[in-house]
C-alpha cells in the first residue's frame, strides 16, 4: 500500500433503533490498523462516532466489530490485509443489541457465565492448603484460558446470530469455559447435566465459524465443544457406559 | 437461562445470503457439495451395479472397496472372496437385483456421515445452516432450529457404534490389499504351477494406500480421541492413554484431510477395480 492512500471506509452509523452507512474518507499508511483508521475518521470529521477499545493489543477484547463482514477485532486488522480499492465496512457485532454507533450491549454473556457452575477443587493435596497438578493434566484447560472475552465466536455462531437462541444456548465462548472447569484435573463439579439442558451443546452444529474468528486461535469447536460431545454421549445415550456403570460407580478424574 | 431473546432487543435477524463478506465465500461451500455430491452419485451407481467388483486380471486379485466384504456374491458370480457363498435365495424378488454392496455399505456410509467433520461440513453445503460463516440463513429455520439436541439429528450421537464397526473394516480392508499382493501369475504373465507368488501392481498399490488412508481418517476420529483419553481428567499416572491421546489427537488434527483424502482414494479403487473387471483397462504389474 503506497505512503498515504486515501480509503473510504463505510461505517454503520446508529442505534437499536434505526442506522445507516455512512461512508469516510481518510489517509491510510501500511501499519496502521483499523482501529487506528477509525479514531482518525473520529479526529477528522465524525468526533460522535462511538467505539470502544482499551489495549490496542488484541488482549482486552473490546474492539470487536464485523469488518468486510467478518468478525474481527479493530486493533488486530491490519490496513494491509484488507482490500481498500473498495469501501471497507465497519459495522457493530450483529448478535447483541446495539447501543450505538459500533458499540454494543455484552452483558448477555455475563449472565450467561453467572450460570456455570463455579470451579471446586478437591480437597487440598498439603497442609498448608495448596495443590499438585501435572502440566500434562492442565495443558487443556490452559488452551481455553487464553480466552480474551472478545465474543466474536458468539458473534458469529449462527445458532445466536441467525436463530437467536440466546435465551436457550450458551454460546461456544461458555462452551470453552465449561471445558475449561470440566477437563481441570482439580475440579470435582459434574456440569454435565447443565450442559446438555441448560447450555444445550445440542445446538451446536459443529460448523466451526467460532474456531475460524478466534482471535486467539483457541481450537473451539474441535478441543472443547467436540469432547464435551462426547461426554455428553457416555454419561447421557450411550446404553453401554451406562451398562458399565452399573457395575462401577462414577469416580471423576 | 434468564434472559430470553425478546427482551434483548437483538438486530434483525440476516436475510439468506446476507453478508457483507468479500470474495468467493460460497466457494468452500460449493466445493463440499460437489465433492459429497459426486461421491454419494457415484457411489449408488456402483453400488447398484452387483458386477464388475473383482478382477483376476493377469493373474491378480483384486476387491473393490465397496464390496468388501462380500458376505454373498451377487447372483450368478463367483469372486472367491465371498464369506458364505453364493447370492441369497430369500432376497425378496421386489427389491432390485441383490449386491453385495447392499449388506455392508451401510457401515462405512454411515460411519462418515455421522463424523463430526462431515456433519459440519454438509450442514453448511447441503442445509444451507449456515451456508458460510456470518452469511445468512434460509430464513424458514428461523427459531424453531433444533440443532443436534433433538430427533432426527441428536441420533448423530450413535458415531462411535459406527467407529467400532469402521476399525473392524480396516483389518478387512488391509487384508483385501494383503490379497492383492498375491498372483497367480508370475510377471512375465506364465501362469504359476502351485501357490501364488508375491507381485505388485498399479492395483496392488491403490488398495494397499486404500487402508492406509482410511486408517489416517478413522484413527483420527473425534469419538476414537474421546474414548482412549479425551475422557479422563487426569493422565499422569497413565502413560499408555497420554500417548494413545496423543496419537489420535494428532491425526485429528487433520482429520479433515484425511477424511477427504480417504473418501477420493475409495472412490478411485472402485473405479480402477471396474475399469479392469470390465476389460476397458489391464492392469499393469510392475514386478
Ligand atoms: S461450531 Fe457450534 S458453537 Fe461454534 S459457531 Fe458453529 S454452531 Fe456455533
Ligand atoms: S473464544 Fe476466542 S473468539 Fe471467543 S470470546 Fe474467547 S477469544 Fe474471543
Ligand atoms: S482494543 Fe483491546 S483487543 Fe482491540
Ligand atoms: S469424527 Fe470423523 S470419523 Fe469420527
Amino acid at each position: 500500500m503506497p505512503e498515504g492512500t486515501k480509503v473510504t471506509f463505510r461505517v454503520s452509523r446508529g442505534d437499536a433503533q434505526s442506522s445507516e452507512f455512512k461512508d469516510y474518507t481518510t489517509e491510510v499508511t501500511a501499519g496502521m490498523v483499523v482501529l487506528d483508521a477509525i479514531h482518525q475518521i473520529q479526529a477528522e470529521s465524525a468526533p460522535d462516532l462511538a467505539c470502544r477499545w482499551n489495549c490496542k493489543a488484541g488482549k482486552c477484547g473490546s474492539c470487536s466489530a464485523e469488518i468486510n463482514g467478518m468478525p474481527k477485532l479493530m486493533c488486530m486488522t491490519r490496513m494491509d490485509t484488507i482490500d481498500t480499492t473498495q469501501p471497507v465496512t465497519v459495522e457493530p457485532m450483529r448478535t447483541f443489541p446495539r447501543i450505538r454507533d459500533l458499540v454494543t450491549n455484552v452483558s448477555w454473556n455475563y449472565e450467561v457465565k453467572k450460570k456455570i457452575k463455579p470451579f471446586k477443587p478437591r480437597k487440598p493435596d498439603a497442609e498448608d492448603g495448596s495443590w499438585r497438578m501435572h502440566q500434562e493434566d492442565v495443558e487443556r484447560s490452559q488452551e481455553f484460558r487464553k480466552c480474551i472475552e472478545c465474543f466474536l465466536c458468539q458473534d458469529v455462531c449462527h445458532v445466536l446470530r441467525d436463530h437467536h437462541k440466546h435465551a436457550e444456548f450458551a454460546g461456544p465462548r461458555f462452551l470453552i469455559h465449561t471445558a475449561q472447569l470440566e477437563m481441570h484435573p482439580l475440579d470435582t463439579e459434574d456440569r454435565l447435566e447443565q450442559l446438555k439442558d441448560e447450555q444445550n451443546i445440542g445446538y451446536c452444529n459443529i460448523t466451526k465459524c467460532c474456531t475460524k474468528v478466534c482471535p486467539e486461535h483457541i481450537t473451539i469447536t474441535d478441543n472443547a465443544i467436540i469432547p464435551l460431545k462426547e461426554r455428553i454421549v457416555d454419561e447421557f445415550y450411550d446404553p453401554l457406559t451406562k451398562l458399565f456403570r452399573i457395575f462401577k460407580p462414577k469416580k471423576k478424574g | 437461562m434468564s434472559q430470553t431473546s425478546a427482551d434483548l432487543s437483538l438486530p434483525q435477524r440476516p436475510a439468506l445470503g446476507e453478508t457483507k463478506r468479500r470474495g468467493a465465500w460460497w466457494l468452500p461451500t460449493l466445493l463440499t457439495f460437489l465433492g459429497l455430491g459426486a461421491f454419494i452419485v457415484y457411489g449408488t451407481w456402483a453400488a447398484f451395479q452387483g458386477a464388475n467388483y473383482f478382477t483376476h486380471d493377469g493373474g491378480a486379485d483384486y476387491l473393490s472397496p465397496f464390496y468388501s466384504p462380500v458376505i454373498f456374491d451377487a447372483p450368478g458370480i463367483h469372486s472367491g472372496h465371498s464369506w458364505f457363498g453364493d447370492a441369497p435365495a430369500w432376497w425378496p424378488a421386489f427389491l432390485p437385483s441383490f449386491s453385495p454392496a447392499f449388506l455392508i455399505l451401510w457401515a462405512p456410509g454411515g460411519f462418515r456421515f455421522t463424523c463430526y467433520y462431515y456433519r459440519g461440513a454438509y450442514y453448511k453445503a447441503f442445509w444451507g445452516d449456515p451456508p458460510a460463516c456470518a452469511v445468512g440463513e434460509p430464513g424458514f429455520r428461523g427459531t424453531k432450529y433444533r440443532g443436534e439436541r433433538k430427533f432426527p439429528l441428536i441420533m448423530q450421537n450413535i458415531h462411535r457404534y459406527f467407529l467400532y464397526v469402521a476399525i473392524a473394516f480396516l483389518f478387512i480392508l488391509a487384508y483385501d490389499a494383503w490379497r492383492a499382493m498375491w498372483f497367480s501369475q508370475a510377471a512375465d504373465g506364465t501362469p504359476v504351477v502351485d501357490g501364488k507368488v508375491f507381485g505388485v501392481g498399479i492395483g496392488t498399490i491403490v488398495l494397499t494406500l486404500n487402508p492406509i488412508l482410511l486408517g489416517g481418517y478413522t484413527l483420527g476420529c473425534h469419538s476414537l480421541r474421546h474414548l482412549v483419553g479425551g475422557g479422563l481428567n487426569r493422565f499422569t499416572g497413565r502413560p499408555v492413554r497420554k500417548k494413545a491421546h496423543d496419537c489420535v489427537s494428532c491425526l485429528n488434527r487433520g482429520h479433515m484431510r484425511w477424511a477427504w483424502a480417504s473418501l477420493f482414494w475409495v472412490g478411485f479403487a472402485d473405479v480402477y477395480v471396474r475399469l479392469c473387471a470390465s476389460g476397458v483397462i489391464h492392469d499393469i504389474r510392475l514386478f
